[in-house]
């Protein structure tokens, strides 16, 4: 722990939402959408940890569901990212050249069209939802993936022990499972955890902007663009959902740097 | 012995001359590959939609002859890449067609409102500059002492707070309770009333700002490290040089150039931070402008404004590749 300060926080901090998301699904201290304007803005107390929200909805407990839409999206663009990214980078790799040539100029392309903008498009389209906004980002984190994963592969490609591999008349099937994938592995983890981070801010970025997860469905966004009409009554409700999005945020980036230091030797030697 | 090097000399510069050439070259020709390739996808998106444009202008109830009026209007018999060409033409010549529903000149409208979020992004880029690259070098030279680890960590807590939520707290702090700046809106005289009109720009500055000080603070920080233990450093400091004189001689042009190119790759998030801003402090630039189309689903408007948008930030990181390939020799050569 000592030695990997980064790892440890990270692995905490991840470990802390993540049981606040399963929280969620089982318990939450009150129903996230019950409304009660009896107790609108109420200050934090026993009763509501948190206080309430100008409807009188319970902070705490809107907190707790807002953690439920952030992980789920957070894990379908890092399943969509990675699947798509990784097939995409070695198949690059592997093909003819002019293919490779091609492959790195869309790829090029697509990394350099702003997702945000583009996740923009597709809410004009479709409306708004969690769903369009999960596919924009995806695609964007996978081309970043798959860009990194093609030069990666392209190195091993060139290795002495793939030489040795093909020279055994072993498939190509077989060097990327034997030779590829357990050499791609450690950068694999940490792009996954980089795709979380970016998935949860720009999540939380279309939903504030009302273009990601829709009412009633809770959502961090959403609760700060709702707060922040209230700011002057009571600018404390703002605070919560952004500590929230910040700690969850700083847990993923935590947990990619942590896994960085511990799995790349070459930057073990040069930091001690 | 000298002519030798005389000819050398020469050599490695028509070398390195055709080098930059060639190295523009490519740059351009996925400057204006991207272009089109982003222009077309965004037209092909909005042509998906459900009915066509004439259907989402008029509604559902709309009578035919009224439809196909329209459709001849805007050109929706031709086949789509057609359209396309004859869009992408427009485009190229500063015309991006009419907005549909107010039939406003829209590449008009961009310019109009440009001159909201030019300034905003301009005073951003500046901030981030001048605050990242001292910060970066300090926590450097402070390196493993606890003021540099301190540094740093504000930085990795920087990177990971949302940019609207910064907007947000900045009003609530300086608008809310001391009341020095305003809150948000933008003057309706415009740049006449110039001081109201900066006055009106710095909170969303600052917040935009603040993430890319954290991002490339970082950068600059691990530039510094790398100039630190350079041979050449060592002979700085062995002539009577102190650490700081040492790194200001050599240390913040070398640095300079992978701040510069971070800077460059993130212009995109400075655009699209614009954007965020523009909402949070109700300023009336091009993101405010988008988001207004968005929802009342003004096609034709936000087809030519993500065009635009995005035309200017492949513009942008093609000029700063260029200016890199400028100062460093080395970036030419990759790929």
């Amino acid at each position: 722990m000592n030695r990997n300060r980064n790892l440890f926080f990270g692995i905490c901090l991840v470990a802390f939402s993540s049981t606040m998301a399963l929280l969620s699904v089982l318990w939450t201290p009150y129903d996230p959408l019950e409304i009660n304007p009896d107790i609108s803005l109420a200050k934090p107390s026993w009763s509501h940890l948190l206080g309430t929200d100008v409807l009188g909805r319970d902070v705490f407990s809107n907190l707790l569901a807002g953690s439920r839409t952030t992980l789920i999206t957070a894990f379908l663009v890092v399943m969509i990212t990675m699947s798509l990214g990784v097939t995409t980078g070695i198949g690059a790799a592997l093909s003819p050249r002019w293919f490779n040539r091609t492959a790195i100029y869309s790829i090029d392309i697509v990394l350099a069209l702003p997702a945000v903008l583009f996740a923009i498009v597709l809410a004009a389209i479709r409306g708004p939802s969690t769903f369009t906004a999960v596919i924009a980002i995806s695609i964007a984190t996978a081309a970043a993936v798959a860009q990194v994963t093609r030069r990666e592969v392209n190195v091993l490609l060139n290795s002495d022990y793939v030489l040795a591999a093909r020279a055994c008349n072993s498939n190509r099937l077989r060097i990327v499972r034997r030779h590829i994938l357990p050499n791609i592995r450690a950068s694999l983890f940490i792009q996954a955890s980089g795709a979380a981070s970016i998935a949860i801010l720009a999540e939380s970025t279309l939903s504030y902007l009302g273009l990601g997860t829709t009412p009633p469905a809770p959502s961090w966004g959403r609760m700060l663009a709702s707060s922040q009409q209230y700011l002057i009554i009571d600018p404390i409700v703002a605070l919560w959902p952004g500590l929230a999005i910040i700690f969850t945020v700083l847990g993923f980036n935590l947990l990619g740097d942590g896994l960085r230091e511990a799995l790349d030797p070459t930057l073990r030697k040069s930091k001690s | 012995m000298l002519e030798t090097h005389t000819r050398l000399r020469q050599l490695r510069k028509t070398d390195s001359l055709q080098n930059l050439i060639w190295y523009l070259a490519r740059r351009f020709t996925l400057f204006v590959g991207s272009l089109v390739a982003a222009s077309a996808l965004v037209f092909l998106l909005l042509r998906m939609l459900p009915g066509d444009l004439a259907q989402a202008k008029l509604g559902i109830e709309a009578s035919p002859e009224a439809l196909a009026q329209t459709r001849t209007e805007f050109g929706l018999n031709d086949s789509l890449i057609l359209q396309f060409v004859k869009w992408l033409g427009n485009a190229l010549s500063g015309d991006l067609g009419v907005s549909m529903l107010t039939g406003a000149n829209i590449a008009q409208e961009i310019v109009n409102k440009a001159t909201v979020t030019l300034p905003l992004i301009g005073l951003a880029s500046v901030l981030a500059l001048v605050f990242a690259i001292p910060l970066g070098m300090y926590s450097a030279l402070n390196f493993r002492r606890r003021k540099g680890i301190g540094i740093a960590a504000i930085s990795q807590l920087g990177i990971a707070i949302p940019t609207f939520w910064v907007g947000v707290i900045l009003v609530t702090i300086f608008s809310v309770k001391f009341q020095i700046l305003p809150s948000g809106g933008f003057p309706d005289a415009g740049w006449s009333s110039w001081s109201g009109c900066l006055e009106s720009l710095v909170l969303p500055a600052i917040t935009l700002a603040l993430g890319q000080i954290a991002m490339l603070m970082r950068f600059a920080r691990s530039a510094t490290i790398e100039v630190l233990q350079q041979d050449y450093f060592r002979t700085a400091r062995s002539t009577g040089l102190t650490r700081g004189q040492a790194l200001r001689v050599h240390g913040v042009r070398n640095s300079l150039v992978p701040v510069v190119s971070v800077l460059g790759m993130q212009i995109a998030t400075l655009i699209v931070g614009a954007i965020i801003v523009e909402h949070v402090f109700a300023l009336p630039g091009i993101g405010q402008m988008l988001l207004q189309d968005v929802s009342i689903r003004d096609y034709t408007k936000v087809q030519g404004t993500v065009a635009a948008t995005t035309a200017a930030v492949f513009f942008v990181s093609f000029l700063i590749d260029a200016l890199l390939g400028f100062l460093n020799p080395k970036s030419r050569a990759s790929q």
